[in-house]
C-alpha cells in the first residue's frame, strides 16, 4: 500500500495522460484526433530527449549546446535497424525499436564522449557546438548513413509486434511512446539515485573537491554523457516511429537549443522541470505557430526572463511557495497575486499586439496573411493599432512596478516569518 | 600560380573581417569570461542598419552611424542585462546572450522580412581596381582591407599607448587587482562590451554588402567566429589576427583545391573504389568538407590544446 502511496503521482499522471485524448475523441466518426496525438506523442519524445538533457546540464552541470546529435543519431541508427527488420534481414519487436535508437546512441555517446569529456564548463559547450555543426553538415554530406537531405524514410508497420499491435494508427504509436516516456523517466530519475548520479552532483558542485575525494570526474562526466545518450536515443527511436521519417533536423543546433531551451524554462534543479518546460515550448512550438510566425520570439523572450528573473526556472518559481504553504499561509498570497493579474494581463497583450503588428507587417505580408482578430481584419500600417499596443505595454509595464513593489513586501513577511518558524530548508 | 594569388588575396579579405569580428568577442570573452552568442548578431544588426541607413543618406554616413548604434545596443545589453546576470555565473550569462540571438533573429525577421535585402556596395567603390591573370580585383575589396586594417592599428594604438587602454589590458588578466587599485571595471566591461559590439556593427556594414543581407548570417557567422577565437586563445590578440587570417585563408583555399582523400592514397598506389570500406568518407572532395573544416578545427583544438595558438590560459 506504502508503496503505492509513493508512486499515486506517476500512476495519476499515466492515467490522466491515457484519458486525455479521449477528451478530443470525435464520437460521430469513432476517431482520435490526429493533431492531438501526434502533439502529446511529440511531448512525450520530447520530454525524454529534455529529460536526457538535464543529466548533463542539471545533474552533471555540464551546458551541451548539441545534445540533438546523440539524439539525432539514435534516431538514425533506429531508422536503419527498422529497414533492416522489414528486409528480413534481423529481427526485433516493433516495442524494442526505442531500445535499438537508445544503444545507438549510447554507442556514439561513448565514442563522442571521449573526446568532448575532457573539458568542463565553457570549453564543454564550445566542444559540443562545434561538435553539433559538424554532424549536421556530415548529415548532408554522406548518403550512405544519413541519407542526405531526403533523409531515411521508414515503415512502422512491419508485424513483428510482441503484443499483436500493428501500430498503424497513431492511437497505438502514441500508447507505445507513453509507455517508453515512463520508463525512460523512471530509469532516470532512478540513475540520480545512483552512486554515479550523486558523484556527478558532487562534480557539479564543486569539482575539486570531487577530486579529492578520488574520484576521476573526466571519467564521471564520460559516464554520466553515455547514460544520457542511452535515454536520448531511445527519444530518437520513438521519433522514427511516430513520424516514420528522419532528416537532418534532428541533429540540427536548433534541435538542440529546443532541448536546452526546455530544461531552462521548466528548471534544470528538479526532476520534473525539463517535462514542465517541454510542455511549455512543445504547446508554444506547435499550438502558436498555427496562429504566429514569433513562436520563436515569445520562447525566446520566455527565456530571457526566466534567465534574468528566475534562474530556477518554472518548477523553482513553485518550489518557492514550499516554505509559506508549510506555514499554512499561503491564502494571505491571493489577493498580492490577483491584483497583479490585470496589469500582468495587460502587459502581456501589450507585448503581443506589438509583437504581431510587426510579423504581420512584414512576414505576413509577404505570405498575403491578414492580420485579423474575432473576424475584424486590422490594417496593420495604420497608426492607431500601433499605438494601442505601446499603450497598453507601458501603462502594464508601470501598473505591474506599482504591484510588484506591494508584492515584493508581503513576501518578505511570508517568507520572514516561515524563517522564523524553521519551515525554510 | 593565378589560382594561388587570387585566394590569397581573397582569403586575406575575408580574415580581416573575421578579425573584425573576432577582436572585439575575443576581449569579452577573455575579460568578462561571457561566451557571447549575441555577437554575430550585432554584425547582422549592422548590415540591416547600414542598409536603412544608406537608403536614405547613403552609405558613408552609415559607415559611422550604424556601429555606433550597435555600440549602443552593446552598452544597454551591458548595463541592464547582462549585469543583472552576472550574479548567477557564467553559465547564465552565457544563456542570456543565447536568448538575446534567437530574439534578435526574430526581431531581424520582423522588421526586414524572411528574404535576403538588397544591400549593395556603394556606387563609388562598385569598379574592379586591378587585374591579375584576367580575373577582376573589386575596388569594394581593397576598400573593405584599409578599413580593418585602419580598425586593426586603431585598436593596436589603443589598447598599448593610451592610459584606458593599459587598464583595459590590466583588467583582461587580473580583473580583482586592477579593481582593487581603483579602477571602475564595470565600467571598463561596459566600455569593452560597447567596443566590441560596435566593432562587430561595423563588420556588418563593410561585410553585408561583400556577403549577403540576411536573417540568417548571424547564425552562418556566429559559431566561425568562436572558432577563430578558440584557435586564437584567450587574451590574446595576436593570437586572434593570425587565426583569423589563417581561417580566411584555410576557407578560400579549400573551396579551391578539388581534391580528396582517395586522390591522396591513389598516390602511394592504393585505388579507392566503391566497395572500399568508408569510400563515400574518402572520396569526398576538399571543397565539399570546407565548411566542415573550421568546426573540426575547434574541437581538435579543444580537446588537445585547449590554450589555443597564443593563449594565456585554457578556455
Amino acid at each position: 500500500m506504502s508503496m503505492l502511496r509513493r508512486h499515486s503521482v506517476w500512476l495519476l499522471a499515466l492515467v490522466v495522460l491515457l484519458a486525455l485524448p479521449f477528451l478530443f475523441y470525435d464520437w460521430t466518426k469513432g476517431r482520435h484526433s490526429g493533431f492531438v496525438l501526434t502533439l502529446m506523442s511529440e511531448i512525450g519524445v520530447m520530454a525524454i530527449f529534455a529529460l536526457s538533457y538535464n543529466m548533463l546540464m542539471g545533474q552533471a552541470g555540464l551546458l551541451s549546446f548539441g545534445h540533438a546529435v546523440l539524439f539525432g543519431l539514435g534516431a538514425y541508427c533506429a531508422a536503419h535497424v527498422v529497414n533492416l527488420v522489414k528486409a528480413g534481414t534481423i529481427w526485433l519487436p516493433t516495442e524494442l525499436v526505442p531500445l535499438a535508437g537508445g544503444l545507438g546512441g549510447m554507442f556514439f555517446g561513448y565514442v563522442l564522449g571521449w573526446l568532448v569529456t575532457k573539458q568542463r564548463a565553457t570549453a564543454f559547450a564550445m566542444i559540443t557546438m562545434g561538435l553539433g555543426e559538424l554532424v549536421s553538415a556530415a548529415a548532408l554530406m554522406f548518403m550512405g548513413f544519413f541519407g542526405g537531405e531526403g533523409g531515411i524514410n521508414i515503415d512502422r508497420v512491419m508485424d513483428t509486434s510482441l503484443l499483436g499491435v500493428s501500430y498503424s494508427s497513431p492511437w497505438q504509436v502514441y500508447c507505445l511512446v507513453l509507455a517508453w516516456a515512463f520508463i525512460a523517466a523512471a530509469l532516470m530519475r532512478l540513475q540520480t539515485q545512483t552512486p554515479l548520479g550523486r558523484i556527478a552532483n558532487a562534480t557539479r558542485d564543486n569539482f575539486e573537491r570531487a577530486q579529492f575525494v578520488g574520484y576521476d570526474p573526466r571519467m564521471v562526466r564520460l559516464l554520466q554523457f553515455t547514460l544520457s545518450g542511452f535515454f536520448a536515443g531511445v527519444g530518437g527511436g520513438l521519433y522514427v516511429l511516430i513520424y516514420e521519417i528522419v532528416t537532418f533536423d534532428t541533429v540540427s543546433a536548433a534541435k538542440s537549443a529546443n532541448a536546452l531551451l526546455a530544461v531552462y524554462i521548466g528548471g534544470a534543479g528538479g526532476f520534473f522541470g525539463p517535462i514542465l518546460g517541454t510542455i511549455v515550448v512543445v504547446l508554444l512550438q506547435s499550438g502558436v505557430s498555427l496562429l504566429s510566425n514569433a513562436w520563436l520570439l515569445y520562447v525566446g523572450v520566455l527565456f530571457i526572463v526566466m534567465v534574468m528573473y528566475a534562474p530556477g526556472g518554472l518548477i523553482g518559481l513553485l518550489f518557492m511557495h514550499v516554505p509559506i504553504w508549510r506555514i499554512g499561509r499561503l491564502r494571505e498570497l491571493t489577493l498580492p497575486y490577483l491584483r497583479a493579474f490585470p496589469p500582468a494581463l495587460l502587459l502581456l497583450l501589450g507585448f503581443v499586439l506589438l509583437v504581431e503588428l510587426a510579423s504581420f507587417t512584414t512576414i505576413g505580408a509577404a505570405q498575403g496573411k491578414k492580420f485579423a482578430i474575432a473576424g475584424t481584419v486590422i490594417d496593420t500600417t495604420a497608426p492607431l493599432p500601433w499605438v494601442i499596443a505601446l499603450a497598453a505595454l507601458g501603462l502594464g509595464a508601470l501598473w505591474m512596478r506599482r504591484e510588484a513593489r506591494g508584492f515584493r513586501e508581503r513576501w518578505d513577511v511570508l517568507i520572514e516569518d516561515a524563517k522564523r518558524r524553521g519551515a525554510v530548508s | 600560380m593565378e589560382v594561388f594569388v587570387v585566394s590569397l588575396l581573397n582569403g586575406l579579405v575575408y580574415g580581416m573581417l573575421l578579425f573584425m569580428l573576432a577582436s572585439g568577442l575575443t576581449l569579452i570573452l577573455s575579460m568578462m569570461g561571457v561566451l557571447n552568442f549575441a555577437h554575430a548578431s550585432a554584425y547582422m544588426l549592422g548590415a540591416y542598419f547600414a542598409y536603412t541607413i544608406s537608403q536614405y543618406i547613403g552609405f558613408w554616413p552609415a559607415l559611422i552611424i550604424a556601429p555606433v548604434l550597435c555600440g549602443l545596443i552593446g552598452a544597454a545589453i551591458e548595463m541592464w542585462g547582462l549585469r543583472r546576470v552576472h550574479r548567477n555565473g557564467h553559465i547564465a550569462e552565457l544563456l542570456f546572450t543565447f536568448g538575446l540571438a534567437l530574439i534578435i533573429e526574430k526581431g531581424v525577421q520582423m522588421t526586414w522580412g524572411l528574404l535576403p535585402v538588397p544591400y549593395r556596395v556603394p556606387e563609388l567603390l562598385d569598379f574592379p581596381l586591378f587585374r591579375i591573370y584576367g580575373t577582376q580585383f573589386p575596388a569594394y575589396r581593397a576598400f573593405m582591407l584599409l578599413i580593418s586594417a585602419l580598425m586593426f592599428g586603431a585598436i593596436w594604438l589603443g589598447l598599448t599607448r593610451t592610459r584606458i587602454g593599459l587598464v583595459i589590458q590590466a583588467a583582461l588578466t587580473h580583473p580583482d587587482m586592477a579593481s582593487a587599485l581603483g579602477h571602475n571595471v564595470p565600467r571598463i566591461f561596459t566600455l569593452v562590451f560597447a567596443a566590441g559590439t560596435a566593432l562587430a556593427g561595423l563588420a556588418g556594414v563593410i561585410g553585408g554588402n561583400y556577403q549577403v543581407t540576411e536573417p540568417a548570417m548571424a547564425f552562418t557567422m556566429g559559431p566561425i567566429v568562436f572558432v577563430v577565437v578558440v584557435f586564437g586563445g584567450l587574451g590574446s590578440l595576436t593570437g586572434c589576427f593570425i587565426a583569423s587570417i589563417l581561417m580566411g585563408l584555410i576557407q578560400t583555399f579549400a573551396v579551391v583545391f578539388d581534391v580528396s582523400l582517395a586522390d591522396l592514397l591513389a598516390k602511394f598506389g592504393y585505388v579507392v573504389t566503391k566497395d572500399t570500406p568508408f569510400a563515400e568518407v574518402l572520396t569526398v572532395t576538399l571543397p565539399r568538407i570546407g565548411a566542415l573544416l573550421p568546426f573540426l578545427m575547434m574541437v581538435l583544438i579543444l580537446v588537445f590544446r585547449p590554450r589555443g595558438l597564443m593563449g594565456t590560459r585554457d578556455t
